[in-house]
């Protein structure tokens, strides 16, 4: 659609042709649907915790909290994406890989200490640096080996784990310090949980990112036309190469988030189906998954919806190893609607309707 | 002409990646004596090996499983050493597919007893006939599969169903007015969820005063149990029992618990019990966070080293099916030494 046609449109039919229509109305619908079935779904108590701390607590908190994750994962699944036009299955893995590395240090070298044994953030910062490595691995393989981004991380995906795993020899980390729980858990005084304000600083510093360098701009050329963009001086390989490293920091976010809830890591089941969640958020925020333009705040609010999804299929009692085949059902009209097939069938009957009220 | 063979190269590198990815664990096992076994393919016959040594290929499922099959792994591989007289193959793998490739090529390789942890429960008659034309015996730990009998010498395992029944029977003990429970499941289907689902489903059924609340499969994850126990105190459901298949799920559910200021363990407002008999439940136990912990013993390499011992002897075993003893742990009679020695 060109700039002169949004122009002349209403703010209302701008929306409808923007990306965010479809997390929006996704999360219109889940919460219609929560609405009728029980509108207690909506109640936010204010408690205290076990520490004396106040927190807030019902549904909603629950979704900024456990959606905080995947809202990071999204950031950078999307630029990897919108880049390479293919998704990072390896996240799970390399989640796992970052949660290892940070109990490793904090449970120091014969890995039975209960309290830190060096400082969180060292700790943190090893598992950034681990992560980028990792994905500086993917990101090599994909844009300097010309390796389509599934089969690239399928080789973290298969042996992630078992590198996480070797990581702490095999061992069960075991971590009890209230300052390392603060991260899966509250702030003393504050009652909003606190991978909602890490996810809020991440997403805050990626849009400062895209806003103050071209890296944005380079993303999208790079993924809608990557020979045009090199001839434009662009070099795709190294946007490419980058996105990787920035979701592996992503990657080390998560991680950091996962093992403080708990305080420890089972390597086989840590964030396990993280990755289709991931790339759900980034599909559901209207991106398309074969690269070129995308909408960081879109896929963001889609990784929100993934688990307003989530909570609301618990709270129904679903099943937890039937959620993934409701996400399926998801992907499913997601990747219908948007095919050039019926994107086109879509665009006629609106246009239809646009002349049809000219005319009147 | 030059991208074409940095394609070629470039497929070729990830094929070998990836075959290098699949077979690994199969064959990983063998540095620990030393991999000169599967050189063995002149297929001695199940006799005496020249070096006197007994050959066993140990097939078992992934160590990063979880701590209860990490001390499983570790128990097998420091009784199947040389030192104890044996030469090993092992093998891990949580697919069922791999593990019968391994089992053939240890057949073939001819090892005298194919010790077996198998992920599932079906399609292991072939293989197992394959074993039996090839005279190697065969011993089931672990986990038990659905195969008649005469197809092995002896199976060493946990009794899941009686776990159970001694984890209800001691809470039942506790005489609490009513029981409202929230059930965390383990794997649907595995052998460990239905022994342990069993007992406490049958008490429900026959009992007035006990009702689930809650019952849901958290496939051993402690990130789903969290969410699981999050999303009963979201309702504002009511409990006083978490009933949680193995350790990990029980301490997703009580991270969800502290959250939300919600007392557990002795003289709390609800009851925790696991499954396993990690160190850090046990403690938990210790320190009154948690109330119960039912064991699941991992160490079954001694028991499988009497049995073998006893075949070589040409005794013939009691029974075929060996159960190993277990016990449930109360945090008001486990003692420091009991973290130490039942802790894994």
């Amino acid at each position: 659609m060109s700039n002169a046609n949004i122009k002349k449109e209403s703010p209302f039919s701008k929306f409808i042709h923007s990306q965010m229509v479809i997390p929006v109305v996704a999360l219109l619908i889940l919460i219609v649907v929560n609405l009728i079935a029980d509108p207690s779904f909506f109640a936010i108590t204010l408690k205290e915790n076990n520490l004396g701390n106040p927190v807030l607590s019902g549904y909603l908190i629950t979704i900024l909290d456990f959606g905080s994750e995947l809202a990071i994962l999204a950031i950078g699944m999307a630029l990897v994406t919108a880049a390479s036009g293919g998704q990072d299955i390896s996240v799970g893995a390399t989640i796992a890989i970052a949660g290892s590395v940070i109990l490793r240090i904090l449970c120091g070298p014969d890995g039975q200490s209960l309290t830190p044994q060096a400082p969180i953030i060292v700790a943190f910062l090893a598992a950034v640096v681990v992560s980028m490595l990792f994905g500086a691995f993917n990101g090599t393989l994909v844009a300097y080996f010309n390796i389509p981004p599934m089969v690239a991380t399928l080789i973290l995906f298969t042996a992630g784990r078992s590198i996480a795993a070797w990581i702490n020899e095999n061992r069960l980390p075991n971590i009890v310090d209230p300052t390392y729980a603060i991260f899966g858990s509250y702030i003393p005084g504050i009652p909003i949980p606190t991978p909602f304000f890490i996810a809020a600083a991440c997403v805050i510093i990626a849009l400062l990112l895209l806003k103050f360098t071209a890296l944005g701009t380079y993303v999208q050329a790079v993924g809608i036309n990557e020979k045009s963009s090199r001839l434009n001086g662009i070099n795709p390989k190294l946007i490419k190469f980058i996105t990787f490293v920035i979701l592996g920091v992503c990657v080390s976010v998560c991680g950091l988030i996962k093992t403080s809830r708990l305080g420890t890591i089972n390597y086989s089941v840590i964030a396990k189906d993280i990755e289709m969640d991931a790339i759900l958020a980034v599909a559901l925020g209207g991106n398309s998954l074969g690269g070129g333009k995308f909408n960081l705040m879109s896929a963001i609010l889609g990784a929100y919806v993934i688990q307003f999804l989530t909570t609301t299929l618990y709270k129904f009692n679903v099943a937890s190893t039937a959620l993934p085949a409701y996400k399926a059902i998801v992907v499913i009209i997601l990747v219908v609607i948007s095919s050039p097939v019926v994107r086109e069938k879509l665009a006629a009957l609106g246009r239809k309707k646009s002349v049809a009220k000219e005319a009147a | 002409m030059k991208r074409k063979l940095l394609a070629t190269l470039c497929v070729s590198a990830m094929v070998l990646g990836l075959v290098g990815c699949g077979g690994a664990p199969a064959s990983s096992g063998n540095d620990a004596t030393g991999g000169d076994t599967s050189a063995a393919g002149d297929a001695a016959p199940a006799g005496d090996a020249a070096s006197g040594l007994i050959t066993v290929g140990v097939i078992n499922n992934d160590p990063n499983e979880s701590g209860y099959r990490t001390a499983n792994v570790n128990d097998m591989k420091e009784m199947f050493c040389e030192a104890n007289g044996y030469d090993a193959q092992f093998a891990y793998s949580l697919k069922n597919d791999e593990q019968i490739k391994a089992a053939q090529k240890m057949i073939q390789d001819g090892v005298q007893y194919l010790l077996l942890s198998a992920a599932d429960t079906s399609g292991w008659d072939g293989v197992l006939k394959d074993a039996q034309d090839a005279g190697t015996r065969v011993i089931l730990f672990d986990r038990t599969i659905d195969a008649d009998e005469s197809l092995y010498e002896a199976s060493v395992v946990s009794d899941m169903a009686k776990e159970g029944e001694t984890a209800v029977a001691w809470l039942a003990d506790q005489k609490l007015d009513s029981y409202k429970i929230i059930h965390i499941q383990g794997a649907m289907g595995s052998a460990a969820q239905i022994g342990r689902s069993g007992a406490l489903d049958a008490k429900v059924e026959a009992e007035d005063n006990w009702e689930l609340v809650d019952q849901q499969t958290a496939t051993w994850s402690a990130e789903n149990a969290q969410q699981i126990v999050q999303a009963a105190i979201d309702a504002g459901k009511d409990f006083n029992v978490i009933y949680a298949e193995n350790d990990d799920m029980a301490k997703g559910a009580t991270a969800a618990l502290d959250a939300a200021n919600i007392s557990h363990g002795v003289g709390g407002d609800v009851i925790i019990m696991g499954f396993d008999c990690n160190k850090y439940a046990l403690q938990n136990l210790v320190d009154g966070k948690w109330n119960y912990d039912g064991q699941c013993n991992p160490f079954q390499a001694s028991t499988i080293d009497g049995i073998i011992k006893k075949l070589e002897a040409g005794e013939t075993l009691d029974s075929k099916v060996v159960i190993m003893e277990e016990q449930g742990f109360s945090a008001d009679t486990i003692t420091a030494e009991d973290v130490e020695k039942y802790g894994i």
